[in-house]
């Protein structure tokens, strides 16, 4: 188990890396339906 | 062409217009190695002798370095993709796009991770060494990459410059990796080359690997999609003020 000394470091370096790419994610799926809307089928040919 | 007056996205396709069958099947993969990842690199794998607890950032900075290297080589075998005239499409630029944000999001990772490790072994988060100075100035690179994308002009504009910027920057890659070899800093060198991991904390690694592999293949998917969705935007917009001037010249 992770000593108390570095916990803040450790446990905060797995936070910062999950957290940035779920922002990321998030950001970029919103940016994704807001986008289809303004778009007919046709241009989402892969669904 | 006004896309207001184009047949409605379902409802579906509107709420998760980028997904398909693979990348929920993927995303349901990746989420489950995140939680893999995180239970071995954070409670079951153990201490290194020497590192002590420092050596679990290893499971997720390791990763992410990788995924970087990965995501600005693809961003320029792509853009190779779209210069050559046989093969040239938006597509590839947009796979060139997507990747290059996804590295630079990976690499921030890789400085925020190292840095927080630097801070444990090295006692200071930050220092001139070669591989974190080449690693910052490659970060930098792609930021410009992606500023140099925002730009005007038109689809294939935006494509070629941004193209022939790729195939410069992608040379810093070897750079960074070769930099630990070239002029002995102080960053260590490769852990797993010189075999210094345990089995455990090797198979912990190579989770992290395999996770961040197929997330990087998750957000690229995606990130790519919400381009070309961007770029029909783009180009709609463009038709509709065109159709719009016509119409004010015929009045």
């Amino acid at each position: 188990m992770i000593a108390m000394l570095n916990a803040p470091h450790v446990i905060g370096s797995y936070v910062v890396t999950f957290g940035a790419i779920a922002l990321y994610t998030w950001r970029m799926l919103a940016r994704a339906r807001q986008s289809a809307r303004n778009v007919p089928p046709e241009e989402l040919p892969w669904t | 062409m006004d896309p207001t007056a184009s047949t409605p996205s379902t409802t579906a396709t509107v709420r998760r217009p980028t997904s398909t069958r693979f990348t929920r099947g993927l995303g349901v993969a990746v989420i489950v190695g995140a939680a893999w990842v995180a239970l071995f690199g954070l409670v079951l794998s153990p201490n290194d002798a020497l590192q002590k607890t420092g050596v679990r950032i290893l499971y997720i900075h390791v990763p992410s370095a990788w995924l970087a290297y990965l995501a600005f080589i693809v961003t320029g075998i792509s853009s190779a993709g779209y210069l050559w005239k046989r093969t040239r499409s938006l597509v590839w630029d947009r796979v060139a796009g997507a990747s290059a944000e996804v590295g630079v999001l990976f690499m921030g990772i890789t400085l925020v991770t190292g840095s927080l490790w630097g801070s444990i072994t090295w006692g200071t988060y930050w220092t001139w060494d070669s591989r974190l100075t080449t690693t910052a100035f490659l970060f930098v690179t792609y930021i410009g990459y992606l500023a140099v994308r925002g730009l005007g002009g038109t689809l294939h504009q935006r494509a070629r410059r941004s193209a022939i910027l790729a195939l410069f920057a992608v040379l810093e890659v070897p750079l960074v990796h070769f930099s630990v070899k070239w002029w002995r800093p102080l960053h260590q060198n490769e852990s797993v080359a010189e075999g210094e991991l345990e089995d455990m904390m090797l198979f912990t690694l190579f989770s992290g690997i395999v996770t961040f592999t197929l997330l990087y293949v998750w957000l690229v998917i995606h990130r790519q999609r919400t381009l070309a969705l961007d770029d029909s935007v783009a180009e709609h917009g463009l038709d509709a003020a065109l159709a719009e001037r016509r119409q004010e010249a015929l009045q």
